[in-house]
């Protein structure tokens, strides 16, 4: 198979980006790729995004997006996993490029929350799980990840406060992440007192949904320009497992069974173990889904997840960072472009241009973003090539 | 107004009507056509009793368009006697305290309305809980 490598990354600030359009937007982190990967030219655009035909009133964004960045006749389309769209998205750019059909591939998310409010977003983000019999019973994905972790509480008689511990990690690190929408660390004591936002889920235990838009340059190593200045890093395993979207219709909920597919698929073709990863940017929508895919990459024994946020495993410094430029929670959660984010940043540690976040000495880093409670599942492997 | 969608689930929403796999036995609901358990046809229609428990619940205060009357709601996992756990609101607690194992039965209610007075109204499944005595008469 032919080698892919991430030649350039871009990423707006994640925040209420009142001012500008969600064309506006995505031409910022493309920008920023492309000046990053020294002025390549993509020939196929894969626009990764959740809810811009309910939000912004506005389908087909590929045409739409290729022809605003000035790239009009490539090869472009949207690509949808609810969550795990830009995740997807990356999937898809990766497999372009490794089939020799596209030279360059540009892998954009975006994604546009702050043109409507309240109940007509809500409405939106139900319509990600199934809308014939959980939607139509008031169910929003925010009550999904409650009832999951109500049933984890119960399930394995875990202390409340015990959950804490995830955004503490995720709010230390987007303190010195100047896109982050949060930056300021949490204590846990402001964590137990912070009010319910779906009962056991409180205000913490949720990410933030904001605008934001990242971007990435795929191609082969031999297609970079002279003097490539960054240090090169590959996508060396890829993968996009389902699972059903309703909670209901798992046999056992608490098993986020496609993100146990998908590490595996991932890894077996990257050739490493899970515990030989550098880091995990995770998919902290909720912290519950936190737990679970630590659970379910093999990191943790079921019910034994929430434990290794509690002796700092989970740090900048720790066994397995995750989150670590603040993760969904304190760096925001752009929907469909989140998992281009999270891929970007793992760019930025394995290229060691970190600063503040920086993990030390990073060399493999695993990538995961979910659509709805694992029903999509994206996991890819990233690394650094010395 | 999305009149189609609704009414040919009408078997479902009034009357919890799932499957039966001819092959496995096993019971389904939602119907799915296709054996989760066993990978084979399962079109034969099964009428569930509507008797369960609560496996978890959750309030919703914030909630989506259709659903801000009756918010905030409690929304719950129920496990079915036959076996498929399904989603649906809790009604009719009159205040009292639900719990993961809490008797539940269906009953047929309003679930959202779509606003103006010329507005599509849904009926369907919830859930109530079954009053103890009901149970085990002492």
């Amino acid at each position: 198979m032919t080698e892919v490598v991430i030649a350039g990354i871009g990423q707006t600030a994640v925040g209420e980006h009142w001012d500008i359009s969600i064309r506006e937007l995505a031409l910022r982190s493309i920008e920023l790729a492309q000046a990053d990967a020294g002025g390549l030219q993509p020939q196929a655009v894969y626009v990764a995004n959740m809810l811009s035909t309910p939000l912004s009133q506005q389908a087909h964004l590929g045409a739409l997006i290729a022809d605003f960045a000035g790239l009009n006749g490539v090869e472009a389309a949207t690509i949808e996993a609810a969550g795990a769209s830009g995740g997807a998205a990356l999937r898809v750019g990766y497999l372009a490029v490794a089939s020799g059909q596209v030279g360059v591939a540009l892998v954009v998310g975006v994604e546009k929350f702050t043109d409507q409010v309240g109940s007509t977003v809500d409405a939106a983000l139900s319509t990600s799980g199934d809308s014939d019999f959980e939607a139509v019973q008031g169910l929003t994905p925010t009550a999904q990840a409650a009832l999951l972790m109500r049933r984890y509480l119960h399930e394995f008689a875990v202390p409340r406060q015990a959950f804490g511990g995830f955004p503490l990690v995720a709010h230390a690190n987007g303190a010195s992440n100047p896109r982050a929408m949060f930056q300021k660390a949490i204590s846990l004591d402001l964590y137990a007192r912070a009010g319910m936002v779906s009962d056991p889920l409180n205000m913490f235990d949720v990410a933030p949904l904001a605008d934001g838009s990242a971007a990435l340059l795929l191609t082969r190593p031999e297609l970079l320009p002279p003097g490539f200045p960054h240090a090169l890093v590959r996508l060396a395993g890829s993968s996009l497992v389902t699972d059903t979207l309703a909670l209901h219709d798992r046999p056992d909920p608490l098993t986020f069974h496609a993100a146990r597919l998908s590490v595996e698929r991932a890894c077996r073709a990257a050739g490493i173990q899970p515990a030989q990863l550098d880091l995990f940017e995770l998919f902290d929508a909720y912290s519950i889904y936190t737990a679970l895919s630590l659970e379910a990459a093999g990191l943790a024994q079921r019910g034994q997840g929430w434990q290794l946020a509690q002796d700092g495993q989970l740090n900048l410094n720790g066994a397995l960072p995750v989150a670590t430029f603040g993760g969904l929670k304190a760096r925001g959660n752009p929907g469909g472009a989140t998992g281009v984010y999270q891929a970007v940043e793992a760019v930025l540690q394995l290229r060691h241009q970190a600063g503040a976040n920086q993990v030390p000495g990073a060399r493999w880093a695993m990538v995961q973003a979910l659509g709805g409670p694992a029903s999509s599942v994206a996991t890819h492997i990233l690394e650094r090539r010395d | 107004m999305e009149i189609p969608r609704h009414w040919r689930l009408r078997k479902q929403r009034y009357g919890l009507v799932g499957e039966v796999c001819p092959h496995c036995d096993a019971k389904l609901f939602p119907p799915r056509d296709v054996c989760p358990e066993c990978g084979q046809e399962a079109k034969t229609l099964y009428n569930f009793s509507g008797r369960g428990e609560v496996y978890s619940y959750t309030t919703v205060y914030e909630a989506p368009a259709g659903f801000e009357e009756v918010a905030p709601y409690t929304v719950a996992l129920i496990k079915l006697q036959e076996g498929p756990l399904v989603t649906a609101q809790l009604t009719d607690t009159n205040g009292e305290q639900v719990e993961i194992g809490t008797p539940v039965e269906m009953v047929t209610r309003r679930l959202r309305s779509d606003g103006d007075e010329r507005g599509l109204l849904v009926y369907g499944y919830k859930f109530r809980p079954i009053l103890q005595q009901l149970i085990s008469p002492t």
